[in-house]
């Protein structure tokens, strides 16, 4: 607002200081928690300010082997399943859409709309939804324990084939049918023009896919049992369930810092491309 | 460079015909503007020429080959868009040499004949632009410099102009006509401004409601309008069309407030019969002693300088009138005057058909 009321000022600022102090004090009691020892976290009341043991969790939580009585993998193995995985689903996910999308807006095919309204129905069914159904299928193709079995039932999507239809509606027919007159074939329509102009889409996408990909909970969790494929936000959750001894705070907030960085790192590195992508009308 | 020639081409969508039947030919290096109301199906026209539509019935040919079945590609056409369609992720120059790279010509010769092209219209400063960063007029030359550096059979022209302000379009429709007379290319130029379409074209093509009216030179239109929509059409202010009947001997037309206007010949018509009769308003002069036809009250009058233009309404049949004098004439509305046209300068149309009858 252009108004000019300090009182009005100062308690929208109180307001967002308030929101950002919500959103940032877990993150901050992580932070901590990694910094001391195990001994230290073990005690009421739980510390506020950091401690000197940053560097010995960050050894712990790197080596693996046992952390509260359970079994685990080296921290950058996990984090290494849970990369292919978030890569495989993000990639995956945008190839397919962009093609689906590109058959959809540009080719005229017998029931073309039908085809779209079955893609945007699956909006409705997410693999909460179908979780029996999509088990039984990846198990009888032989895909439990594997990276394919983990991404290949989460690659099919229907916000992103939406969107990328989204994108190409706004482009002008006459840039297609210039590219026509100057030779352009379908393939060559598509790397020639539809995906560099669709550039700053695909990375906002990535970015959203990526995060969605690293954060699945569910579905690893249902499809490996093989610990060598266990990916690194589910084995957050495992090493909190030791039965009978006290967890390792200060590894898992270690672990679940570490865990945290990749999709910063993301959103930090693609952000000029992820607003543009999302808020660009103009093509 | 080719000439075209369509033979009865047709083009329905489903069960409505939207074009019926053109036909006509256009010779090599002609400039023909096909023009009319927006709807007569003149864009779809082009459109199939260019292969952008495909053809419901009949025949087109570009030079020697039936194009029918033919891509746009392989029909060596260049088309300029309303909205230049300009990639807008590519340079200037990629976007002039597209083209040419996808029909694998040579660099050297690409560059040769890109840089060519933006010599002729002064785009050299510009190749390394993005699109997004010139005006509608330059960007408007690089649509056509994307056409000129392909070196086509056949120019087309969708409407070209019609993005630009009036003072550039004014500018852009001579550099147009340069440009086509300098290239001599074989030009179809689609518009629904008439002033744009009798400027540019060597002929004209008239189209209404998917047929052609009239086909012909500008002045072909202007002097001897085949029907009664292209009288109405082709002129500014509009032809002025009354109401009459035919008198007893077929010479002159009576008008519904008994006014005699005599037309210098005879005319294939029965005494009694309705016709309409149009009379341009750049035609009409006031009438000196004694020879007045016709005479009105003024209503509005348009003093513009070079020309004054008076309105008025005139008779009971028809609603308006429109007068046009050359310079400057101070009158107030409300004045009568007595008018007169010379028999040449007249236009009898049936008014069932549509059809010029004299």
């Amino acid at each position: 607002m252009v108004e000019n009321r300090p009182f009005f000022d100062t308690l929208t600022h109180i307001i967002l200081i308030l929101g950002v102090i919500l959103i940032a004090f877990p993150i901050w009691i992580t932070f901590v928690a990694a910094t001391h020892d195990l001994a230290r976290m073990s005690q009421a009341p739980i510390p506020i300010w950091p401690g000197s043991h940053f560097f010995d969790n960050l050894k712990l939580a790197l080596e693996g082997k046992v952390v509260s009585g359970v079994d685990m993998l080296p921290v950058w193995k996990m984090m290494f399943n849970s990369l292919i995985m978030a890569l495989m689903i993000a990639i995956g996910k945008i190839i397919i859409s962009i093609l689906s999308a590109y058959a959809i807006v540009y080719f005229d095919f017998p029931f073309r709309m039908g085809f779209f309204w079955m893609i945007f129905i699956t909006l409705m069914l997410p693999v909460e939804v179908r979780i029996l159904p999509t088990f039984e299928v990846v198990a009888s193709l032989g895909m439990l324990n594997s990276y394919l079995g983990l991404t290949v039932p989460l690659i099919a999507s229907a916000t992103a084939t939406f969107m990328f239809r989204q994108v190409f509606l706004t482009i002008p027919d006459e840039m297609l049918e210039s590219a026509r007159i100057d030779g352009a074939g379908p393939v060559r329509f598509f790397f020639d023009m539809l995906l560099p102009l669709s550039r700053t889409n695909i990375a906002a996408l990535f970015v959203i896919l990526f995060i969605y990909g690293w954060n699945q909970y569910m579905w690893p969790l249902l499809i490996t049992t093989d610990s060598s494929l266990s990916t690194v936000v589910v084995s957050i959750k495992e090493m909190l369930d030791s039965a009978e001894r006290t967890p390792e705070w200060n590894t898992i907030m270690m672990t679940a810092l570490l865990a945290m960085l990749p999709p910063i790192l993301v959103i930090v590195s693609m952000q000029k491309l992820f607003v543009k992508g999302l808020t660009e009308t103009d093509k | 460079m080719s000439n075209i020639s369509l033979d009865y081409v047709r083009k329905s969508y489903g069960p409505s015909e939207v074009i019926h039947g053109i036909s006509g030919s256009i010779q090599q290096g002609e400039f023909v503007v096909i023009v009319g109301p927006s709807g007569c199906g003149k864009s779809t026209l082009l459109r199939m020429i260019a292969g952008l539509e495909s053809i419901t019935g009949g025949e087109i040919q570009i030079g020697k080959r039936v194009v029918n079945k033919l891509e746009p590609a392989q029909r060596n056409i260049a088309m300029v868009f309303q909205n230049y369609a300009l990639y807008p992720h590519m340079s200037v120059f990629d976007n002039m040499s597209y083209g040419l790279k996808i029909r694998k010509v040579p660099k050297e010769e690409i560059r040769r004949r890109v840089e060519e092209t933006a010599e002729i219209l002064e785009l050299t400063p510009y190749l390394k632009r993005s699109p997004r960063q010139l005006s509608g007029g330059q960007r408007q030359r690089v649509a056509m410099g994307r056409a000129i550096v392909r070196e086509p059979d056949v120019f087309l022209f969708d409407e070209p102009l019609s993005n630009l302000d009036a003072k550039l379009r004014v500018q852009m429709r001579l550099e147009i006509k340069k440009l086509q007379e300098r290239l001599g290319i074989t030009s179809v130029y689609v518009t629904h401004d008439q002033v744009e379409a009798m400027t540019l074209g060597h002929r004209l093509m008239v189209l209404n409601a998917g047929s052609v009216e009239q086909f012909g030179t500008p002045i072909d239109l202007y002097d001897k309008p085949a029907t009664l929509f292209v009288a109405t059409f082709i002129g500014s202010p509009a032809m002025n069309i009354l109401n009459g009947t035919v008198s007893e001997d077929a010479s002159s037309i009576i008008l519904p407030e008994g006014e005699v206007i005599p037309l210098g010949m005879r005319l294939n018509a029965q005494a009694g019969a309705s016709v309409n009769l149009g009379m341009r308003p750049e035609h009409i002069r006031l009438a000196t002693n004694g020879n007045a036809l016709f005479s009105f009250k003024s209503d509005v009058i348009e003093e513009l300088g070079a020309d004054t233009i008076i309105h008025a309404d005139f008779g009971k049949a028809t609603s308006s009138m429109a007068v046009r004098l050359d310079g400057i004439h101070r009158v107030s509305s409300g004045t009568q005057f007595s008018f007169a046209i010379d028999p040449e300068n007249l236009h009898v149309f049936d008014p069932e058909s549509g059809k010029r009858i004299n």
